[in-house]
Order: C-alpha cells, then structure tokens, then sequence
C-alpha cells in the first residue's frame, strides 16, 4: 500500500550533432502562438523512433506513442497519421526527405531513436524539423536515464518540442497529487494518491481508513501537506513523497486544521485553524515550528495561497457576508477584496507566473473554474457544471485540473484540465474517481 | 479505527434509506446516522430505556437542521436541543461529540469552516441551558458524510445538520 517508490531519475541531457543547418524560431512559419487563439491545430508527424540496439524496438513504440499523445492532449497539436506518411524514418542520422513530410503536409517533423547502453541505460535522442524551413528548430538533444523512467524521457521529448514551437514553458514531465475515490457516495473512501501529469502511473499514499482532503506540494515536489481525519479531527500533515512517511504539524488541543500550502521557501505553510466556530489564517514556520496569527475577524477565512515571490497571499473570507476572494500581505494586515462579480467565489490559487488567480465560483446553482487578474478585473469563466472546484495550475500556467463532480446519488467526481484560454477541455484519465488535485512543479 | 469504518458503511445504508423516505423517520431509522466514533450499532442499549443513548437518538432526537450556508438555529432546532440539554443534564454521565455537516453544494474547504459554525451553535446553545463545556466537542467534517445522496433541496435539507452523539461514560471520571 505504502510502498516507496522512485521518483528522482537522473536525466542526464546532451546535445546530438545536426544533419540539416538549424532553423532560428523567431520569424520562421513554425510558431503557435498560443495567445493569438488558435483555431487549427498544427499539423505534425511523429513517426516512430528508430530503435537503435536489439530488444528497444517495444520501448521506442511505446516512446513515440507518449510523446504523441502529450503533444495531441495540448488540443495545439494534430498528428498525422502513420498509414499517410510516404517517407519512413529508419536511420537518425540519415537526412530527412522533407519534400516527402511537405506531401502529407506536416508542418512539424519530430524524429527520434532509442538505444539502451552496455549499463542497461536507455538513452533517447530527438530532432525537431520545421518542415516547410527545410531545417531543424533549435538543437538536437539526447536523454539518458533508467529504463524505468522511460516515460519522463517521453515526456521531455514533448516538453521541448512544445517549448520550441509554442514559446511556453514546459509542463508535461510533472505529477498530480490527488485524493482517490471510490465506492457510492454516502460511503466515499478516500486515499491519497500521485500519478504523472497524464494519469499513468497512479502510486497510493495512504489507505482508505480516513477522510483526506486537499494535498498540495511543495515548491521542489518532495513533500506534501493534505488534511486527514485520522485523529478524528481534520488535521494537517506532511509527507515525504518518496518514502510516503508522514507526520503531523503542531496544532493547539481542541482546534480543527486544514486547508494548509506551501509557501515558495518551502518551509512556511499558511493555513486554517478553527477555534470554537471561528477560522482564521495562521503561517506556521516548519524549521523553527514558529506559528503567527494572520487573521484575527469573526468570519471564516480559508483556502490561502501564496504568490509566487512569497510576499502576498490570496484567500477566501464571507466577512462581506457571502465568499469572496482577498489579497494581503504575506505577514497579515488588511486585505482588499479583488471579486466583485455576480455569486460566491472561493478556493484560490495564485498562477506560477504570478499574473493571475484561478478560482472557483459559484452563481445561481451552477459551479464554475474561471481566473481573474490579481486585480481582480478580466475575470473569465472557463467551465461551468453542476460543480466544479479546486482549480490547480501546471507548472507553466497554461493548465488548469479541477474536480467536477457530478449530480445526484449516483454522483462521482472526476478529474478534469481546461486551456487557460478555455479550450480543450477534457477528463484525466485514471482507474477509479477523483478530487482535489494539485500539480506538482517541472521535474528536474 | 475500524470501529469508525463499520459505522460509516452503517452511515451509507442509512443515507440511502433516509433518502428514500419522508423526513418522518428522521429521528427513527436513521437515528445512528453520527459518522463520528461513539456507539456503534447495538451499544446503544434499549430504546425503552430513557438514559440509553438510543432513547437520546430516538426519542429526543439527535440532530438538528440548518438553512442554506446558515449557522444560526430555528425555532424547531432549539426545541430539540432544550431536550437534548434536558437529557444531557439527568444523564449527567455522558459526554457527547457535537458533528456539523454541511450539504454539497460549496467548497470543500469553506464547508469544514461552515460545518465548525454549526457544531459551535449547538454546542453554545447546550452551554447556555447548563450543559458543562467540558462534556461537549465539536467536529467538523463539511461535505464529507452526506447521509442523503440525492441532488436536491430533499436530501441538501437533511445533510446541513449537526448531530449530537453520546459518547459514553467511561471517561466520567
């Protein structure tokens, strides 16, 4: 059940000497430009990689496979079909008939090959070409790591072509923390569980016996904070992701915690305690287990969340009289109220490039995930469902995930991710039901 | 531990049971419905018996109901908890643990807040008929322990509740 498992695999990166003369991205045809609003997809062929050692044949397919599907989940992307292409792809270092990838009109080539070396390391290779350029875009790169970390090689494979041709940062070698659901819904058991970005890989990091709620990880993806009821109390801890070992915080007797972060220093987490009916904020210093009072107002405040320069945090308080969103400083002090739109907003979360706030929202019976500006003005709604909340950004705040849940006693949740720009909406796929998320930063 | 899973599959049975049914058993069937520890199915001692935890939950009745996003008490909420003060006060044994739950239609979180509003108006209201303090804890678990699983006004009235359950006397002393 706790079983630890690897999560730090040495990717050991190397450039690949070119055949064609490098094309410079800026000015050139290959670009999505992702603000612009695209409309078509771009068009790209991933043939499969060329297995270069015996026995690499079965990892190369399932390489290629991956890389695919992270660059055709983005919704950016279209590929072109294997059973269309008219030029194979057997040696890497062979010059690329592009005339043949024009045909098919592929304005994007992605080539690779996979060896494993006399240590039993696999070791990936890639170009990107810029079809209609007749060259390759940026440099050719070469991933080394265990065989078992074949699908984080796959994922930065799709990282760099997506960075190249979008300008964005990456985002596809990353993971999910998440509470697992199962059983109907008067008798939901929950557990907390990791799984890559794309939802393989699903690990359980607790067993069912109580209620878990809201992990989140830390700024370097090595610990988690989640609430558990396994004193009968909500109460907050924090695990160690590669052992699954947990311990909780300190908190005052007859206090309930939850709804606990990280800030970007990784060692203050800001927090709730409820004292009697009353929440407030709390930071609490992990190092020195030095805890500080940030809200002191009968009314409740919850779900805080810090920019990412750690000076400010945003949260949720009814103190108007229904939920909404405020800013303060990262020491307390007085808030402003950023939310002035129709409904309730809650669940906070400030995006990684620091410019804006994913929230939930709630306005005549329906649920929505949407994001503001850190103003509070441009508020966009990207969803809307019977309920939706919890939004999560991808560590290049391109990407939201969120729980929707669906009605009636039937009812389940799921986990979904939404374009920032409101495209391409889609379930996560993975074994059983699913809540709370929160994406964990870019791998090293 | 496995105490409190048996009694949430009791819980879920009940929900569902609840779900099906007028409000008229809500003090009946699904009397045990608390999804916290205490007693577990046949601990309760016998209905007929008026200091058992089962003529608490049955007879006085151990819940009450909230609005919606509301934590302050009805007129009907108080007439059952002036008879759960009544009840605690001869039965002066008896600690109980005060649970407040909140429907689905919020934040996970905001509801935990919500439901400690509820749980801490009970309790209050308790204190002030003379309930000492020190036999009463709240606990909140928000969303989390739906007893009706319906999506509508039906089952959301019957999960923003706060449940009164009797945890016995052993820690008297």
């Amino acid at each position: 059940m706790m079983k630890p498992f690897a999560h730090a695999l040495a990717l050991a990166l190397a450039l690949v000497a070119g055949t064609a003369a490098p094309v410079f991205a800026q000015g050139g045809p290959l670009r999505i430009d992702i603000t612009q609003g695209v409309i078509e997809p771009m068009p790209i062929a991933v043939p499969q990689f060329v297995a270069e050692t015996a026995g690499a044949q079965d990892m190369a397919a399932q390489l290629t496979r991956v890389i695919a599907a992270d660059l055709v989940g983005t919704g950016l992307f279209r590929e072109i079909p294997r059973e269309a292409h008219i030029s194979t792809i057997s040696n890497f270092s062979a010059p690329v008939q592009y005339a043949d990838w024009k045909a098919v009109n592929a304005q994007a080539l992605v080539t690779g090959a996979v060896s494993t070396d006399a240590s039993g390391r696999l070791i990936v290779k890639f170009r990107l070409h810029d079809v209609f350029s007749n060259g390759e875009m940026g440099e050719g790169l070469q991933f080394a790591g265990t065989t078992d970390g074949w699908r984080r090689m796959a994922h930065k494979v799709a990282d760099q072509v997506y960075s190249r041709i979008t300008g964005e940062g990456p985002y596809f070698d990353s993971r999910v923390v998440f509470v697992s659901e199962q059983g109907p819904k008067a008798q939901r058991q929950k557990r907390l569980a990791i799984m890559d970005y794309d939802g393989a890989n699903v690990n359980y990091l607790t067993d069912s016996s109580s209620i878990v709620l809201a992990p989140r990880f830390s700024p370097t993806g090595d610990r988690v904070l989640y609430t558990s009821y396994e004193s009968g109390f909500p109460r907050i801890y924090v695990m160690d992701v590669g052992s699954a070992t947990r311990r909780p915080l300190a908190d005052q007797p007859g206090t309930m915690s939850f709804a606990p972060r990280f800030g970007p220093d990784g060692n203050t987490v800001v927090y709730s305690v409820t004292e009697g009916g009353n929440t407030d904020l709390y930071s609490l210093n992990l190092a020195s287990g030095q805890r500080g009072r940030l809200t002191s107002a009968p009314s409740i405040e919850t779900a805080p969340s810090f920019s990412p320069d750690g000076s400010k945090i945003v949260f949720e308080s009814d103190r108007s009289g229904s939920q909404q969103l405020y800013i303060m400083s990262a020491s307390g002090g007085e808030p402003t109220r950023i939310s002035f739109g129709d409904g309730r907003y809650g669940t906070p979360v400030w995006s990684p490039r620091g410019d804006m706030i994913a929230f939930t929202k709630q306005n005549k019976g329906r649920f929505h995930i949407g994001v503001m500006r850190v103003d509070g003005s441009e508020e966009r709604l990207l969803t809307a469902s019977f309920l939706d909340e919890g939004p999560t950004w991808s560590p290049n705040g391109r990407v939201i995930m969120f729980t929707r849940e669906t009605q009636g006693e039937n009812g389940a949740a799921a986990l979904y991710s939404v374009d920032i720009s409101g495209r391409n909406l889609k379930r996560v796929s993975i074994p059983a039901g699913g809540s709370d998320p929160a994406w964990s930063p870019l791998q090293r | 531990m496995k105490t409190l899973g048996t009694i949430a599959v009791l819980v879920a049975a009940l929900g569902l049971s609840a779900c099906s049914k007028t409000g008229a058993d809500r003090f009946g069937a699904d009397g045990g419905a608390g999804a916290g520890a205490g007693y577990g199915a046949g601990a309760n001692g016998a209905y007929g018996d008026p200091s058992s935890p089962a003529y608490f939950q049955q007879a006085v009745g151990d819940r009450v109901l909230f609005l919606v996003d509301q934590s302050s008490l009805t007129a009907t909420a108080q007439e059952t908890l002036y008879k759960q003060a009544q009840w605690l006060l001869t039965n002066s044994d008896y600690k109980a643990v005060i649970e407040g739950h909140a429907d689905e239609q919020g934040t996970r979180e905001y509801n935990i807040a919500l439901g400690a509003r509820r749980a801490t108006a009970v309790r209050d209201f308790l204190i002030s008929q003379g309930v000492p303090a020190t036999r009463l804890e709240t606990v909140s678990y928000g969303k989390e322990r739906p007893i009706a699983v319906c999506s509508s006004e039906d089952c959301y009235s019957q999960n923003r509740r706060a449940v009164t359950v009797i945890s016995g006397s052993a820690f008297s002393s």
